[in-house]
């Protein structure tokens, strides 16, 4: 274990499934309740490319029953196999999506992504986006689960001003680095940092 | 050890309730369909809490159960003892050493900190219910913000009470946007609900999952010039004379002798333990 050549889709995932999940939940969790706080996840060790937090992420929330769209820098045979044996979850267009993952740039345009309807807000897509840190805030949220004002790494602002415009509706976020994790559900209003 | 799956359910319905949870704390008071599950005890006793809090449970937490704000009550044992047997978590009656509360009908008095999740049965989720019957209906009053209804409804409270008589299940509206059903609080409780800690709500049998992230603004529905009030029996604790906590009346004998007693059975046990003592105090204990 531990040497990358031993990476195969049958390795990588939960040791302890039921333990290993509701551990990761709770810092999804908490990340989502809380945007800008960086939680800790970890359980999963996805193929190379994917960070442990968005291959945790993934094998939290995906089954069979959720459609999972990767991104094409991330797409991968060895990313689709691990995803397969350890979720089920089909691989499926941008515009089906529940889940997708990917960097900032390759998930573009965003408006793929399903943002729910007016009577059913959570039909929409959750976004993992692979970061290269989360520790460089440049913006500033406001908005349930923020006491006053707290401030985040975003990739960029003017995509979650649009997002959060459409709130009800639209996408929600995870970002993740490392063994790290933050969130942007739609209902956070952003600004830029002065 | 037990031969129950950590916290009871399957994995893959965790999932599915875990999916609903996230989508409910980002859309704060909007109520997420989920697949409830039969759970191994009437629909009416907590059953979409229970499901909510196997969820949410990590083998780490320290699980507290109140039924009206008492810790010994048939319901509260019964869950209690639940989550003891198929997820081998700590419990304690203690609110301050507990990090998942799961509650029926109260919020604890002591204030929620940040490391803790309030975990809500909730009977009828959707607070329109009652004035409007069909389900395709509500779904559509919600999407449009259309509320007149309620306010229709506190409007008629007046009008025959002089005062709105709603004193359970008070309406609150999330965030300025959805109408919410903080379920079957006292509206004393109401002005709790902008807390610290992440509010979870689970209804099993209308099969509804919904949340208040921390730090959400939670407004009791009004008029200007009939403003909401957080009531309570005008009594101290006979107990523990609290002034401050949402009492019970109970009634002692055919004589008209009655006491007023904390609902909160952990935070007057607490004040007892301090020294305060209130006008049964010394006889009750």
């Amino acid at each position: 274990m531990g040497q990358q050549s031993d990476k195969t889709a049958f390795t990588g995932g939960f040791s302890n499934p039921p333990v290993a999940a509701a551990r990761a939940f709770r810092a999804s969790m908490n990340a989502m309740a809380r945007p800008s706080q960086v939680q800790e996840i970890t359980g999963a060790t996805p193929p190379d490319g994917v960070s442990v937090a968005a291959g945790s992420l993934l094998l939290t929330l995906c089954d069979p029953e959720t459609g999972v769209y990767l991104a094409p820098d991330l797409d991968s045979e060895a990313l689709r196999g691990w995803l397969a044996f350890h979720t089920g979850a089909p691989i499926v267009a941008a515009e089906q999506a529940d889940v997708a993952l990917g960097g900032w740039q390759e998930l573009q345009p965003l408006n793929r992504f399903r943002i729910g309807t007016a009577e059913y807000p959570d039909r929409s897509a959750t976004l993992i986006v692979e970061m290269h840190s989360l520790d460089v805030p440049n913006a500033v949220l406001n908005g349930p689960g923020v006491k006053d004002t707290a401030r985040m790494q975003l990739p960029e602002i003017a995509a979650f001003q649009t997002n959060a415009a459409l709130y009800p509706l639209g996408v929600d976020f995870f970002f993740a680095s490392g063994s790290q994790i933050a969130a942007l559900p739609r209902s956070i209003q952003v600004t830029v940092e002065a | 050890m037990s031969d129950y799956n950590f916290a009871y359910l399957d994995e893959q319905t965790k999932r599915m309730i875990r999916r609903a949870i996230l989508k409910g704390l980002a859309v704060p008071g909007y109520q997420v369909p989920f697949a409830s599950r039969e759970m191994p005890m009437p629909y009416g006793w907590g059953t979409g809490g229970v499901q909510v809090s196997a969820a949410a449970l990590t083998p780490d937490d320290t699980l507290k159960v109140i039924d009206q704000g008492a810790d010994d009550t048939t319901n509260a044992v019964s869950i209690r003892k639940f989550f003891e047997k198929t997820a081998g978590v700590a419990t304690t009656e203690e609110t301050a050493k507990a990090s998942i509360i799961q509650t029926r009908h109260r919020i604890p008095e002591a204030e929620l900190t940040e490391d803790q999740i309030l975990v809500y049965q909730v009977p009828i989720p959707e607070p329109l219910r009652f004035l409007e019957p069909r389900e395709t209906e509500t779904r559509k009053m919600h999407s449009l913000q259309e509320y007149g209804l309620m306010h229709v409804k506190l409007y008629e409270d007046i009008s025959q009470h002089g005062a709105i008589a709603t004193a359970y299940a008070y309406p609150v509206k999330v965030e300025g946007r959805y109408v919410m059903d903080p379920s079957p609080i006292p509206k004393f409780d109401n002005p709790k609900m902008e807390m610290a800690a992440i509010q979870l709500f689970g209804a099993g049998r209308e099969q509804r999952i919904y949340a208040v992230p921390p730090h959400t603004q939670v407004v009791s529905l009004d008029f200007e010039d009939y403003p909401f009030e957080a009531s309570k029996a005008d009594h101290p604790c006979d107990l523990c004379g609290a002034e401050d906590s949402y009492l019970d009346e109970v009634i002692l004998d055919d004589a008209g002798n009655r006491m007023f007693v904390c609902s909160d059975t952990d935070y007057c046990r607490s004040r007892r333990d301090a020294g305060h003592t209130g006008r049964l105090g010394e006889e009750a204990a």
